[in-house]
């Protein structure tokens, strides 16, 4: 390192750039470890769960399905049974495979997620962006409007909106979501775009004649990747949270489609009954969430992050 | 100088309280067609549907349709329900809301009384220990449970109180004129539910800011001139953690509108979030307004009693310069 700096130094060319600074390892404590390892389950999930559900997760088991060999029962009850082999999880208030809804049911709970959450943040950040570098006027309108837009609770403003809509479907979900979550990304984004923009590195590019859209690429989506990568998984946590409830509720993702939040609110009723229905689904979207959590844990620890702050917007 | 900035901050809070306002009325009049013949559904005759028109005002301008309904609100008249129409012209909202608001007024106010004396003794005593095992453990398991879905902790509640033990209800019967044990064992459910969640919060940021006053030089002066531990966290730290204190509750209250919502309907409460829950189903927009803006308004106030703490508990911005 400081031999190639003395190299630089003394032909006063800038052929060889310096080093970058060491790569930050981050470590990762057993918790952490283990939620890689769920959040990687079920990102396989995601794309496998319908090809190795046992069963379709709108199929009605055939009562023949559940015959005892040997009893004489022609006509055994289907719904809420316990686990066994024909239903590895049991079947839920309908007699429909608990597994299979499942592992359907990953594909649109874990997608309609992650794609809200990626909506927040191409809408958050490009207008958190635009407001850092432009002018004083664009900043404080946008700033105003998010403001307002962050005073309604957002489970208020998705009600409104989904009696507004009639019960609309999936890509309205989405987009609904993805438009309410876009302003708490938008306040991040701007905060940490304006401690950029008066760093003296920026100021250099603008004395170097950069463009605008130079210093945007290359100085401020650098510089706040890092910290926005860490609050992406948990604006994630919040949107499955937040879709599991309005699912929970009947107002999400409507049947026969099975989605986490639903299937424990259509098994509810079993719980009296002694089955476990609802419990699985919740617990599959809590394993994911706590997982995610965890990495997002570790990494703020890395990076010098404050978790608890972050969690307050 | 003081009641300068108290001014300032309430101005703003009744700002944000007109843009929301405008925002939900927007937002319930975003359906296309006729609001009247939807109201009717099945019972729209062309004409009850022209009465109900001239009644709601339909056949104005959007401009003016809300001036009317924003200066009926501020006179208390929140219109009318779609619940009833078939005999008449729909129940005044007003009446539905009484005993609904009555219902999740105590919910809340009990949570609350529950909740931030607990939770911040938990968190001064997380703070207090940075590092042994009983933080970790107390911050391990409280990232997990505000990671969880509110119905999962719900669930749980039922399965070991309803469903094992037997002692508690699964769903709340109020008939109105409960008092004492026998209020506490009906609401007892959704109350715990509602304690933990709103509790692990409060105790997470309570832990934070503590941690972050006892970071600041003066405490390190303290430590320096000799000053016993539990001194210095009960004299200097948590005096000046008060306010962030204040304004951690208040933003947790105001955050508890989310598991309101949950927690109502999972046992079946008749407050206002399941109220407003029906109203979504029903499609009665008058209503869903109706509860949207109070639920906005009652956020908004906690949201002036958070920013109030800080200020009024921070000389720097109590004096601005």
């Amino acid at each position: 390192m400081s031999e190639q700096t003395n190299n630089t130094d003394q032909s006063f060319s800038f052929d060889e750039l310096p080093d970058a600074p060491p790569k930050r390892k981050i470590k990762l404590s057993w918790p952490g470890k283990i939620g890689i390892a769920i959040v990687l389950f079920w990102s396989v999930i995601v794309v496998i769960g319908p090809t190795i559900a046992p069963y379709h997760e709108a199929d009605i088991l055939d009562e023949d399905l559940f015959i005892v060999p040997g009893s004489d029962e022609m006509y055994p009850d289907t719904e809420f049974q316990p686990p066994s082999k024909i239903v590895y999880l049991g079947s839920d208030y309908i007699g429909r495979d608990l597994l299979s809804r499942i592992l359907y049911g990953a594909r649109t709970t874990i997608g309609i997620s992650v794609l809200a959450t990626l909506l927040a943040y191409l809408i958050g950040v490009t207008a958190g962006i635009a407001a850092s570098v432009g002018s004083r006027y664009l900043d404080m309108g946008l700033s105003r409007v998010n403001d307002a837009l962050l005073s309604i609770p957002s489970i208020m403003f998705a009600l409104v909106l989904i009696a507004a809509l009639n019960s609309p479907g999936i890509f309205w979900l989405i987009l609904i979501t993805g438009f309410i979550y876009a302003a708490s990304v938008f306040r991040i984004a701007r905060s940490l775009g304006q401690e950029v923009m008066v760093s003296d590195f920026v100021e250099a590019a603008k004395v170097r004649g950069e463009g605008l859209w130079w210093i945007i690429t290359r100085e401020i989506l650098p510089n706040i990747a890092m910290p926005l990568a860490t609050d992406f998984g948990l604006r994630f946590v919040w949107v499955i949270l937040f879709i599991s409830s309005l699912s929970f509720l009947g107002l999400g993702v409507q049947p026969p489609m099975s989605d986490w939040g639903s299937m424990v609110k259509e098994n509810l009723p079993g719980l009296v009954l002694g089955s476990y229905a609802p419990l699985m689904p919740a617990f599959a979207i809590a394993s994911l969430t706590i997982s995610v959590n965890m990495i997002v844990d570790d990494l703020s620890a890395a990076t010098g992050g404050k978790l608890a702050k972050r969690m307050i917007s | 100088m003081i009641w300068r900035a108290l001014l300032a901050r309430l101005g703003i809070s009744l700002v944000t309280l007109w843009v929301v306002s405008v925002l939900i009325f927007i937002g319930t009049n975003l359906l296309p067609g006729d609001v009247a013949q939807i109201i009717l559904g099945q019972m729209a005759t062309p004409e009850n549907t022209a009465v109900l028109r001239e009644k709601l005002g339909l056949d104005k301008h959007p401009v003016e349709q809300y001036l009317v309904w924003l200066s009926n609100v501020m006179m208390g008249d929140l219109g009318i329900s779609k619940a009833g129409l078939g005999a008449g012209l729909g129940t005044p909202i007003v009446e539905m809301l009484g005993p609904r608001i009555d219902n999740t007024a105590m919910l809340t106010v009990l949570v609350g009384a529950i909740a931030i004396p607990i939770s911040v003794a938990l968190g001064l005593l997380a703070a207090m220990h940075p590092g042994t095992r009983l933080d970790r453990t107390i911050t391990f398991s409280t990232l997990n449970i505000i990671s969880i879905p509110d119905f999962l902790i719900a669930t749980i509640l039922v399965l070991v109180f309803a469903v094992s033990l037997g002692w508690l209800p699964s769903i709340v019967y109020l008939r109105g004129d409960e008092s004492g044990w026998v209020l506490m064992k009906t609401i007892a459910m959704p109350l715990m539910t509602l304690v933990i969640l709103s509790s692990s919060q409060i105790i997470r940021m309570t832990r934070a800011t503590v941690l972050n006053v006892m970071s600041s030089p003066y405490v390190e002066m303290a430590i320096l001139k000799g000053v016993p531990r539990r001194r210095i966290i009960l004299r200097h730290a948590l005096f000046n953690a008060i306010g962030p204190i204040v304004n951690v509750i208040a933003l947790n209250l105001a955050w508890l509108v989310g598991g309101v919502v949950v927690v109502e309907q999972i046992f079946s409460y008749p407050g206002l979030a399941k109220l407003m829950i029906e109203a979504v189903q029903m499609r009665d927009m008058p209503l869903v307004q109706a509860c949207a803006m109070i639920f906005c308004a009652v956020y908004v106030v906690l949201i002036f009693i958070a920013d109030m703490a800080t200020i009024l508990s921070n000389p720097r911005l109590r004096h601005p310069k």
